[in-house]
């Protein structure tokens, strides 16, 4: 099936299998960020965003994204770099098989809530599965990258 | 010290959280062959008949092994020395499949949706067999999970699979029952440990080629790529030197890693059609096909004194290995013999293991490899022996626990290749770990438990734990170092790196000792063609036994650059100091930088190539140790536990890298919490896994957690790289006994089988 989308701003017509999820599209396409960690929709590891919003790459067909906008980590790189600083620095990238659908999901978490509670960390990042981190090492780095960017003050950013 | 003990990043860091294509499966040439694996629907089964004619016509399909055109020689896929203490009880494809997943028939397609509709083409009619299911039972089970005679098992283990015995492991100090009959108290308590999946977020993968000479190359995300290319070369019946294993970044492992299995399938395919094949498990394959944590059943017996003095300890073991021995007595061993030396005072000790087949999941590796078990059921018995004495935990630890300088017989007759003189646990900081822990869980103000709402008290409970630091007298490390003409240094290792950081802190190793910024040091690891031998990432082993193969390496290296800077200066080498920046020559006071003097001594003179290479294997016993303390919120209602805080207080000598120590320590405690409350790989009654997917079987998330609060006693081990032992392993062991005692504080309740959900609690305050 023809279909014609966006992905990190360029565009694309590809012919697809009407079976294709998006994952396996974008890593034929190259974007190795994009990962398979479970065939369940449950690890958060594929996470990319369409039309700005986190999705799990393993549960969108691609013949279904006609017309659609669709971002990896490498539409954000300067993005990625600045967050993933901040989980370097806490030593919680550790293997980074997670580290890409992580990020992407805390940008979602940022445009959606930039001065977010513990709380809502945790609701828009519970799907993101780490064997490695223990998980309280990323929430001290992305607390730290929220406090810097936004300022652990301010009420309203971005 | 300048470089080490501090808290670098990971030198790879930013590369992986930029998603650059550094994993086995980003570096797959496109046009590779896609491998998939038929897989048995049966627990136990005999192939009576199979045809694959339908399958083969297929367009695209390249190739397709049964076990009727495959050679037949048992290996072990186990990643361990050699020779290996598991059996050889494997065959690339058998006539038997011994368990749901076992591999029936291999298929290689031009993609992957011809390879899985030639997998449906493939006609396979099973003698559908009585399973063994019930470890418990196995051993007096008439059906046997290894009919077949042509297996057997290199070392004397007591490998007896006529019995459904794959190995049995027994030690013993002291006469147990004389001292039991003498002690004041005696509790014996029976606790069981569930198999748990390492679920690392990679699955296992591979893909292979033949490289320009036709050797085999594998490329795999792998903990132990040199026993990996010795356990090919003997499954695939061909020379190690026609096999090349590179280690690309991994996904985690966790002990998945250490068993050989993914990489067997795309090999064949390449031996056999010359052209580059790739295999990717699916998550539901991982469960079904690879390893789980084994299973254990344990009796303890303990035998003390009023005063809280324990005077004997007797437990007996049952391991399930599931349908092949991988790391049976290897995980079993370790259940005594890295936990039974926490107690030096005892005046007698045994230990009878036993590990047997069912037709389950085979066990392997996983953090913590029996220990944490082990852990489990001594502590939770050391604690309910505190409840029968009505003494504070810490307490009865005060007066039993191994402390700093001292040792027990028990060691030395455990470790393999110890000479007559004791080992003295002189690094030995558990004192310190228990005081710590105490104070930051609030233990005086707090414990044993206190009420929150109607409904709901908080409980509180600890356990002490070690591990090892590599194996002593087993495991190798070796470590290259080269000078390059820029005055930088490769540091080539065999050590595989699984995301801890590994990489970085033997380069801060190598820095240090150089006395070199962390710069210039340049790592690659590991290429069994390039990489010097590493027995790999497992047994808590890269920070102390490869960190001190690097110290060797790097102070040759030194001596090194000081005779060839005597040649330099046409002086003695006793006149000559290298500072890390220069070479300087104390007779006339010249220097050269260490750039240019590289740079001369390649192009211009001398004309010499400055490389050393440094080995280590342990002599010594060097464990780290831990105190765990949970505090634990239990709804009386529902049953439900929630972890409030966890504290732990690791005693890992003097970490080399601090802050990557610390995540270590906290992804550890969360596997614990995983293993104490929620995972379990569990089966039908047929044998088929019913938690293959990340929806039924239940890792921790974020949610799941609590506060993890993690701090390090102040200890430096003299025999350890910059005073610094293991700390991979040892973070996960004292938790599910830490957590247990809590909820028990707390309601009253004790979970002696794994894990404590909130069913099992529920009936036990309601039923």
């Amino acid at each position: 099936m023809v279909v014609n989308l966006k992905i990190n701003g360029r565009h694309y017509t590809l012919d697809v299998p009407p079976d294709e999820i998006l994952l396996t599209t974008l890593r034929n396409l190259g974007f190795n960020s994009v990962r398979q960690g479970c065939d369940t929709s449950t690890c958060g590891v594929c996470t990319v965003h369409v039309d700005g919003k986190a999705v799990l790459s393993c549960t969108v067909l691609t013949c279904r994204l006609d017309g659609h906008e669709v971002t990896t980590l490498e539409g954000v790189e300067e993005a990625a770099e600045t967050i993933g600083r901040f989980l370097v620095e806490e030593g919680v990238e550790q293997c980074g098989y997670c580290s890409p659908g992580l990020i992407m999901s805390i940008l979602y978490l940022e445009k959606c809530v930039p001065q977010p509670t513990d709380e809502q960390i945790l609701h828009y990042l519970n799907g993101n599965l780490c064997r490695c981190s223990g998980y309280e090492g990323q929430l001290r780095a992305i607390k730290k990258y929220l406090e810097v960017k936004y300022g652990a003050g301010s009420k309203q950013a971005i | 010290m300048r470089v080490v003990n501090k808290p670098f990043n990971k030198i790879d860091g930013m590369s992986l959280v930029k998603g650059k294509p550094l994993y086995t499966d980003d570096l797959c040439p496109p046009s590779a062959l896609v491998v998939k694996v038929l897989r048995s629907p049966h627990a136990f089964a005999r192939i009576k008949r199979i045809d694959t004619s339908e399958a083969e016509k297929l367009p695209g399909v390249e190739c397709i092994f049964t076990y009727q055109n495959i050679h037949r020689k048992p290996f072990t896929r186990a990643g361990q020395c050699h020779p290996e203490l598991s059996p050889y009880d494997k065959f690339l494809l058998d006539e038997y499949v011994r368990h749901v997943g076992d591999d029936v028939a291999i298929v290689a397609a031009v993609d992957e949706k011809t390879a899985l509709n030639a997998l449906k083409l493939i006609k396979v009619e099973y003698e559908v067999l009585k399973p063994v299911l019930d470890f418990e039972t196995a051993e007096e089970n008439p059906v046997l999970v290894h009919p077949e005679d042509d297996i057997f098992a290199h070392l004397p283990v007591g490998f007896d699979p006529k019995h459904n015995v794959a190995c049995r492991v027994n030690f013993a100090l002291g006469e147990v029952e004389k001292v039991l009959e003498e002690c004041e108290v005696v509790i014996s308590r029976t606790y069981k440990t569930q198999p748990q999946a390492q679920a690392m977020m990679e699955t296992q993968r591979a893909f292979s080629y033949l490289d320009p000479y036709g050797r085999l190359v594998v490329v795999a995300s792998t903990q132990i790529p040199f026993h990996a290319r010795r356990i090919l070369a003997n499954a695939l019946d061909i020379p190690a030197s026609q096999i090349r294993v590179i280690k690309p970044r991994i996904g985690g492992g966790f002990g998945a890693k250490q068993t050989v299995n993914a990489e067997f399938y795309p090999a064949l395919v390449t031996l056999k059609t010359g052209k580059p094949a790739k295999i990717v498990y699916t998550r539901s394959e991982v469960f079904n096909a690879t390893t789980t944590r084994h299973a254990m059943k344990f009796t303890v017996t303990i035998g003390a004194m009023r005063d809280g003095k324990i005077r004997a300890i007797d437990v007996k073991a049952l391991s399930n290995t599931g349908a092949y021995g991988e790391h049976a007595e290897t995980t079993l061993g370790a259940a005594g013999k890295k936990v039974l030396p926490l107690y030096n005072k005892v005046e007698a000790v045994r230990f009878s293991g036993t590990a047997v087949y069912t037709n389950m999941v085979p066990g392997g590796a996983l953090r913590g490899f029996g220990v944490t078990q082990g852990t489990y059921a001594l502590e939770s018995a050391v604690n309910e022996l505190a409840a029968e004495l009505n003494m504070d935990p810490t307490l009865i630890r005060d007066i039993n626990m191994i402390k700093k300088g001292e040792t027990t017989p028990l060691i030395n007759m455990t470790t393999k290749g110890a000479g007559p003189d004791p080992m003295y646990m002189d690094s030995c900081m558990l004192d310190y770990c228990v005081k710590r822990g105490k104070e930051l869980i609030k233990w005086e103000e707090k414990y044993p438990k206190y009420q929150v709402s109607r409904t709901k008290v908080r409980g509180l409970g600890m356990a002490i734990a070690q591990q090892g630091s590599g194996l002593p007298n087993i495991d190798m490390a070796a470590a290259t170092i080269k000078l390059n003409d820029d005055g930088f240094f490769n540091l080539l290792v065999g050590a595989t790196d699984l995301g801890t950081g590994a990489e970085t802190i033997l380069a801060q190793i190598a820095a240090e000792t150089l006395g070199v910024d962390l710069e210039q040091i340049v790592v690659y690891s590991s290429d069994t063609d390039a990489t010097p031998f590493d027995t790999g990432a497992y047994a808590s082993s890269t920070t102390y036994t490869t960190g001190n193969a690097v110290i060797e390496a790097a102070v040759k290296m030194k001596e090194e650059i000081i005779k060839t800077g005597a040649l330099y200066f046409n002086t003695q080498p006793e006149k000559i100091i290298f500072d890390g920046k220069y070479i300087i020559c104390s007779a006339t006071d010249e220097k050269i930088s260490l750039a240019d003097f590289s740079k001369k001594i390649t192009y211009n003179l001398l004309h010499t190539q400055l490389s050393t290479t440094g080995s280590f294997v342990p002599k010594k016993q060097a464990p780290p140790y831990m105190a765990g303390f949970a505090e634990v919120e239990v709804d009386l209602e529902t049953g439900k536990v929630e972890v409030v805080e966890f504290v732990g207080i690791v005693d890992c000598g003097t970490p080399i890298n601090p802050k990557l120590a610390r995540i270590q320590a906290e992804g550890g405690i969360v596997t614990g919490i995983g293993l104490a409350l929620y995972e379990e790989v569990r089966y039908a009654s047929n044998g088929k896994l019913v938690t293959d997917n990340f929806m039924d079987y239940k890792i921790p998330t974020r949610r799941d957690i609590g506060k993890i609060t993690v701090e390090f006693a102040p200890g430096y081990e003299d025999t350890g790289p910059y005073g610094a032992k293991s700390i991979g392993e040892v973070v996960v062991n004292t938790v599910a006994p830490a957590i247990m005692d809590a909820i028990y504080n707390a309601c009253g309740v004790r979970i002696r089988e794994l894990p404590a959900t909130p069913e099992k609690i529920w009936r036990a305050l309601n039923c």
